[in-house]
């Protein structure tokens, strides 16, 4: 396997593709707006964070990269997950801690694994998966491939995220620094837990490239991840793709959100990825409002699939509790 | 038969394994030009830096790096150059090595194995000298072992690269240079079965790594004043061969736990619990544990060996144990 291609013999920026692109959008919208609802419910258990919001930087990088590339994840990674082609059934399961879960129901949403489609990990742990995704970079650059891997604004306060940035540089590692900046690391804005103004000015003191993006506007995201990818992919090293973004609901699913105030969560609303990216598409004469409206309708229902599969599922044998701790 | 230094068995078998399997690579501080003890001294030389890497002292991000390596197809061996050290890569190890291949439901498998040298000698201090095993075999998904001798260091460690799950080896620095027997160099033992290393009728003494050979020279010093220990050195630490401890505990009905490590909630009480559970009815004093007392390793040589356990304390409990 060396360095293959998404969507072989697809224009880079055709219609067909960016239409794909939307249509993924909807299906991580719908995936997590039906999540919120089944924890409600009480249908879904366990501590749940949800993107919504953050879908154009999921679909955007999704999109800049190979099928052989690897991907790491977040505490909060559903929608990086679906963006790359994970498989609704098996992910909706596992949130549910079902037997057919994509994990079998042992890892729940924060830590789902979709090794088929190299989507390596997901983590619990704040910038846990930057290191990962440095050692896996080093099996990667023997391949021709890339590895990307995301965290937040929280992460770039760890320690390891800073040793990994020395690493990645020194040895110009193939790998992709995705930050999800969404302005709070939990329930503290930005501006109270980094005394720089952006993420990606760490950067400059590791001697690696790093770009600004508009996370909510999809086609910047793409830009910038392919000119990463390709980076990475030609030696050139590492680079910090810094996506300006907003998560339009809490921390987790419950939380009180007491630490933002309702304007600006409208104003964000605003800028919803989803909206500015059909509009862009439809202005270019690329969707029509009944395009959207299928697109809307079509992953409504694939999600109800996935909803159905994981309420059919069984539940794990309570035998197997101690299944898969050693090889 | 050759003989060799412990030391030399660990580089023998690192370099074996890098020669006969490709995805075997070394990640550490120092490891380029042999680190401290000069374990992987010649190896970069011989496999190029893409299979010895030499990293920058970042302990938490080479204990991921490794993993992630693994989980990608690797076999990476990481040395952690003091155990004490490994306390700075501990979510790695503990959140993410040992757990990615439950967490994905047996999708990802983690062949990795960390090198700690450990062990109070020289009186390099409360940073440089911890024994911290308890810790660990706490943990599911860890393997860990620990050899006493040059042939152990050099078939276990062969053992632990080949095996699918993360394995702590855990070196003594009072052993490196020790000298012994290879029987038979070519053999890769079983990760997890203990050795009786004495056999004996009237008590059986359960250690690892270098106690072993306090409690060797405390069944000589037994011998001679009527008392037949047997030896038992549980190289696995996990997980335990209770089968060997408990068969033994049946024909002695005494048994003695020894580890450098502090008493207090250590490998000991899990063993003794263990073998109280299934052998009580055998048993004809209590287990007892012999270890370091409660505190920090002292830098002065006088406290160090107050701290460290010894052939004499060894002695002194078993007679304790057996009666006159």
């Amino acid at each position: 396997m060396s360095g293959r291609r998404n969507y072989e013999g697809v224009a880079e920026n055709s219609d067909i593709l960016h239409r794909d692109m939307l249509q993924r959008m909807w299906l991580i919208r719908s995936f997590e707006e039906r999540v919120i609802d089944l924890c409600h419910r009480k249908q879904l258990a366990g501590l749940v964070h949800v993107g919504i919001g953050q879908e154009g930087v999921a679909v955007g990088v999704a999109t800049a990269m190979g099928d052989d590339d690897y991907l790491y994840g977040t505490h909060r990674s559903h929608g990086h997950f679906l963006a790359r082609g994970a498989d609704p059934n098996g992910l909706m399961a596992e949130l549910a801690g079902k037997d057919t879960g994509c994990c079998r129901g042992r890892g729940g949403s924060m830590h789902i694994v979709e090794v088929g489609r190299r989507l390596m990990s997901a983590t619990g742990i704040v910038g846990g998966t930057i290191p990962l995704a440095l050692g896996t970079a080093l099996v990667a650059r023997e391949e021709g491939n890339v590895v990307a891997v995301y965290f937040g604004d929280g992460a770039s306060n760890t320690g390891s995220f800073h040793e990994c940035l020395n690493m990645a540089s020194l040895w110009k590692l193939p790998v992709v620094l995705v930050c999800e900046n969404n302005g709070y690391a939990e329930f503290t804005p930005m501006s109270a837990h980094t005394v720089v103004s952006h993420v990606s000015v760490h950067g400059q003191p590791y001697d690696m490239a790093s770009q600004i993006v508009d996370g909510n506007d999809t086609l910047a995201v793409l830009e910038a991840a392919r000119n990463a990818v390709v980076r990475a992919r030609d030696g050139g090293g590492p680079t910090i793709v810094e996506c300006l973004t907003y998560r339009l609901r809490g921390h987790y699913v419950g939380d009180p959100e007491s630490y933002r105030k309702a304007d600006e969560v409208d104003e964000w609303r605003g800028k919803d990825p989803i909206r500015r990216f059909t509009s862009v598409l439809r202005d270019r004469g690329a969707v029509t409002a009944r395009d959207v409206r299928r697109m809307e309708e079509s992953a409504r229902a694939r999600v109800e699939d996935a909803v159905r599969f994981m309420q059919e599922s069984p539940w794990p044998s309570s035998a197997s509790v101690a299944d898969f701790v050693y090889a | 038969m050759a003989e060799i230094r412990y030391i030399d068995g660990l580089r023998q078998a690192i370099e074996r394994e890098m020669e006969r399997d490709t995805s075997v690579i070394v990640l550490g501080e120092d490891v380029a030009v042999g680190g401290p003890f000069g374990v992987t001294a010649g190896l970069v030389e011989r496999f190029g830096d893409r299979r010895v890497i030499n990293t920058p002292i970042s302990e938490d991000s080479i204990m991921g790096m490794a993993t992630g390596a693994a989980i990608a197809g690797r076999r990476p061996i990481i040395e952690i150059m003091f155990i004490d050290f490994v306390t700075l890569a501990m979510s790695q190890l503990v959140n993410h090595a040992a757990k990615l291949r439950y967490m994905s439901g047996g999708q990802l498998s983690v062949p990795l194995v960390i090198r700690l040298q450990q062990g109070a000698v020289g009186g390099w201090g409360a940073q440089h000298s911890q024994s911290l095993e308890a810790w660990f075999q706490h943990v599911p998904g860890l393997k860990m072992v620990a050899p006493s001798n040059a042939s152990d260091a050099l078939g276990l460690l062969r053992a632990a690269i080949r095996d699918n799950d993360p394995v702590l080896f855990l070196e003594h620095r009072g052993l490196y240079f020790r000298k012994d027997e290879i029987p038979d160099p070519g053999t890769v033992p079983s990760l997890s079965t203990a050795k009786i290393m004495t056999p004996g009728n009237d008590l059986t003494i359960v250690t690892y790594s270098k106690m072993v050979w306090e409690a060797v020279a405390a069944a000589a010093e037994l011998a001679q004043r009527g008392i037949s220990a047997e030896i038992i050195d549980l190289r696995s630490l996990s997980p335990l061969d209770m089968d060997t401890l408990v068969r033994s505990v049946q024909r002695t009905h005494h048994a003695l736990v020894v580890h450098e490590a502090v008493v207090h909630g250590g490998l000991g009480a899990e063993i003794s619990a263990r073998i109280q559970e299934t052998a009580f009815d055998w048993l004809d004093a209590p287990v007892y544990r012999l270890g370091a007392p409660f505190a920090p390793v002292p830098a002065s040589p006088v406290l160090e060996d107050a701290f460290v356990p010894n052939a004499k304390l060894i002695v002194r409990c078993a007679e304790q144990m057996i009666g006159p």
